[in-house]
């Protein structure tokens, strides 16, 4: 071949490859269409005010209001931080500062185990082990919005910590010295140079488990009740807008799998608020 | 508060906090190892389930979810990869890859479900796929096609541009380069992608249930639909069919996770052996 | 041919593959292919544990067949049916009026039950009083008389056909409250009530097991027999439901369950055979 012909194909071949590059971008894409002219043209009919603020889910009556299940994946996203965060946290910390390489080298893989369980798994134990716990001890039914926080929770455990590890061991060994030199405990120099520096990467951890819990759906079906009412106490079933999609997807037609779709648009928004929160606390810290 | 003290109480409260963690953790792998390993026999793998489950073993699921796997990642792999080597070979950082890599990080957010509901409306209901091997296979390969080009991306990344100078003063072309040099050399890598998305794509329930279905007979034709080993466990679990059974499905998947990290494990230390 | 050419086919003769796959997939006739044909039933939960049962007895008698049992729900089952994406679609209640249109086929009638805790001492109800614990009205078991904890009220989703024709059987047009427990399926609900000592739910009456109590409503206690003799008025129609006139494979396996074979093991696992009601099926007369 001569060398025009080898510099054509090499630009037919840069342009094949440009069409698969964009595949990726094709099909959220896709997704995205699909889900925006589903669910805008019944947010319109029904009224974003209406979708959004309405507490009376019954879609075969006509009624559209996902507010109850806007306020539990709310909850339950920040419950699941707050069990799985400080405990995440705390366990890194660990992990990397004050425990021994073979402690480490055993415990990495074995979260790299736990954090390829399916989450149903999780879900399923957390009936069988949690929700008698919870129904026993402190009241309701035990399927509720606590349970669901927990055992998110725990689930979300293995992603926040490795990722905090990976953060924290990024930490270059020259701050710990330079704070160890200027007679800090290690401690101190945990809390106040180490952790500080790594502050990026654990924020990235804590925001991607958050992104998993709210978007965890089986599990949550079978530990958190399903009911359509706003949680009042902890222990009040709780139905998610995740849930909600699953629970119906399989008969709504019409309006009503407009309004399924109009909830992945708001699932949508979420994830996307919770990854623009990531995204700035990241800035942040490289400018800082 | 004297700093020493700080410490110890500090060093206290770190070391109960992972322990906590570690302890719920391990309890959760103890639990199904030990409720489900017992029932683990070689009929339980090769036996098709019976009376709904409560019976028999899980060899169709097992076949759908492999049959799954395989359809997904013959679509996921050559977009994935090739989505990285555009990134890496075919072009410099600018609008183009930034919008790439915003979709890409975009595709990887999206919550499960809304991939099931998306795969159930678009390829069973309105492209008439049904539930299939073939619906649940696309969908499958939408959800792990991040993490493909996300890994791929990072391996033909570390292949030292020595490379593709030589390849260059050579006198090869690009494409010569990048199929003959840069993809062996970063195979290993792109190999620990694709186990990565294995075992994500095995535990899989949301999507796979609205789009590969629930039939609990052995898919045959990529149009025949069938049970994941994962919704299996879902089934039987949440319906109470059959608690011997879910755990042992349970013990199935973390064994085929275990194996899978294993595997991966030992491609990235053969990786790394064989770089230095 | 050189790499660049090779390449450019390649790409094309996967179209056409993609192409040719999607051309061949019918869907309301049952698929043929290497050998062997397949149909789908989709749709009740509560018809799925004996479709499946009957599926698979079919199936060993009549090689080279396979049957696909899915669930989703009455309401999905009768959307499945309409779209074609199942050859039979399943359902557990009666259609609607705006459902009309599908070719019914009752198979069988079950009965409903309200199932509570063996520990829960509760032996009877008013169709009044679950009337008014369903509505939310009723809230702790010390107003029947029991202990003073409340009721963990649980029911089943909106499209589920033991949900339409409980609606339909004890609620009339009283909602349901929005409060309640919700689980996806018959299993799911005796599990929960298995293990739940103050709860109450409903399930279909032929998968009531030993874990759970099935109360007297209005001193009836439910039964096949009690059903058969009319004084059980709880129970609902199992329906195969079908785009239009069942053939093949498809009516093959409708004749199977409605024959003496298909109906008994119906009536072993806890039905009432539709034969039973409706005397022989016309459809099957060849």
């Amino acid at each position: 071949m001569s060398a025009v012909e080898i510099k054509r194909n090499e630009r037919i071949i840069q342009r094949i490859f440009l069409v698969i590059a964009f595949s990726s971008i094709f099909s959220l894409f896709l997704i995205a269409l699909f889900i925006f002219v589903e669910g805008l043209p019944m947010i319109w009919k029904v009224g974003l005010k209406d979708f959004l603020l309405s507490t009376r889910w019954a879609p075969t009556k006509g009624y559209f209001g996902i507010f109850s299940m806007i306020v539990s994946s709310f909850w339950v996203t920040i419950g699941a931080l707050l069990f799985g965060g400080p405990l995440g946290l705390m366990c890194s910390i660990f992990l990397v500062e004050f425990a021994s390489f073979r402690v480490r080298a055993i415990i990495k893989p074995a979260l790299e185990l736990l954090a390829g369980i399916p989450s149903v798994v999780y879900g399923f134990l957390g009936v069988v082990y949690l929700v008698p716990l919870i129904r026993d001890y402190l009241g309701g039914p035990g399927l509720s919005l606590l349970t669901s926080c927990i055992i998110l929770g725990i689930m979300i455990l293995p992603t926040v910590i490795s990722i905090s590890v990976d953060a924290l061991v990024a930490v270059p060994h020259s701050y710990r010295e330079a704070a160890f030199s200027l007679g800090a405990t290690h401690w101190q120099t945990t809390y106040m140079v180490t952790v500080h520096a790594a502050k990026s990467g654990i924020i990235t951890a804590l925001v991607l488990g958050m992104g998993r819990a709210v978007g965890e759906t089986m599990a949550v079906i079978m530990i958190a009740g399903n009911a359509l009412k706003i949680p009042l106490s902890p222990l009040d079933p709780i139905r998610t807008l995740t849930s909600n999609i699953a629970l119906e997807m399989g008969y709504a037609s019409g309006m009503h799998r407009q309004a399924l779709f109009a909830t992945g648009i708001v699932l949508f928004f979420f994830v996307m608020a919770l990854n623009l929160i990531a995204a700035i606390f990241a800035h942040r810290e490289r400018l800082g | 508060m004297t700093p020493r003290r700080a410490e110890h109480i500090a060093l206290g409260l770190m070391i109960s906090g992972a322990f906590l963690a570690l302890a719920i953790l391990f309890f959760i792998i103890a639990v199904i190892m030990i409720k489900g390993l017992p029932h683990i026999t070689t009929r339980f793998l090769l036996d098709n389930p019976m009376d709904m489950g409560r019976a028999g073993g899980i060899f169709s699921t097992i076949v759908s979810t492999v049959y799954l796997l395989i359809v997904s990642l013959i679509i996921a792999i050559p977009l994935g990869v090739g989505t990285a080597i555009y990134l890496t070979e075919y072009t410099v950082e600018g609008k183009i890859t930034k919008i790439v890599r915003f979709g890409t990080e975009c595709l990887a957010g999206v919550p499960s479900i809304i991939l099931g509901l998306f795969g159930f409306i678009l390829f069973v209901i309105k492209l008439g796929f049904g539930w299939s091997v073939l619906s649940g296979g696309i969908s499958l390969a939408i959800m792990i096609l991040p993490v493909i080009i996300r890994t791929s991306e990072e391996a033909i990344k570390a292949v030292p541009q020595s490379f593709r100078d030589v390849n260059e003063v050579l006198g090869g072309s690009k494409w010569q380069g990048v199929t003959r040099l840069v993809l062996p050399n970063a195979a290993p890598g792109i190999l620990t992608g694709v186990i990565l998305s294995v075992g994500r794509g095995i535990g899989e329930t949301a999507v796979v249930i609205f789009t590969l279905g629930t039939s609990l007979r052995t898919p045959f034709s990529i149009f025949d639909s069938g049970r994941s080993m994962a919704v299996h466990f879902y089934i039987i679990a949440r319906e109470g069919i059959s608690m011997a059974n879910a755990y042992a499905t349970a013990a199935v998947l973390v064994f085929s996770i275990l194996f899978i990290n294993i595997f991966s494990y030992y491609l990235m230390h053969r990786f790394v052996k064989g770089r230095t | 041919m050189d790499k660049f050419t090779r390449w450019h086919v390649g790409f094309f003769c996967l179209l056409l593959l993609v192409g040719v796959c999607f051309a061949c997939s019918k869907k309301d006739s049952p698929k043929e292919k290497g050998g062997y044909t397949s149909i789908i039933l989709a749709g009740s939960t509560s018809v799925q544990p004996f479709a499946e049962k009957l599926a698979e007895i079919y199936m060993v008698k009549n090689p080279s067949t396979v049957v696909n049992v899915q669930g989703g729900g009455s309401t999905a089952g009768i959307k499945a049916a309409q779209t074609g994406i199942a050859n039979i679609g399943t359902s557990s209640r009666n259609l609607q009026p705006e459902e009309k249109g599908l070719f019914e086929i009752p198979i069988a009638y079950d009965g409903i039950a309200v199932i509570v805790n063996p520990v829960n001492p509760l032996e009877n109800l008013s169709t009044e009083t679950l009337r008014r614990i369903y509505a939310g009205k009723i809230l702790n078991w010390k107003e029947l008389g029991g202990v003073d904890h409340r009721i963990t009220t649980i029911t089943r989703e909106e499209g589920s056909g033991t949900r339409g024709s409980f609606e339909e059987l004890v609620m009339e047009k009283i909602e349901i409250d929005p409060g309640c427990i919700v689980e996806d399926s018959n299993g799911s609900v005796r599990e929960l009530v298995a293990t739940d000592p103050y709860s109450i739910g409903y399930i279909s009456l032929g998968l009531v097991n030993k874990h759970v109590k099935a109360v007297a409503l209005d001193g009836i206690t439910p039964s096949v027999k009690a059903i058969k003799t009319k004084r059980y008025r709880f129970f609902r129609p199992f329906l195969f439901l079908t785009r239009k006139r069942p053939e093949g494979l498809t009516l093959h396996f409708i004749c199977y369950v409605l024959s003496p074979e298909g109906q008994k093991i119906l009536a072993k696992e806890g039905l009432i055979p539709s034969s039973v009601i409706h005397g022989e099926s016309k459809l099957c007369r060849q």
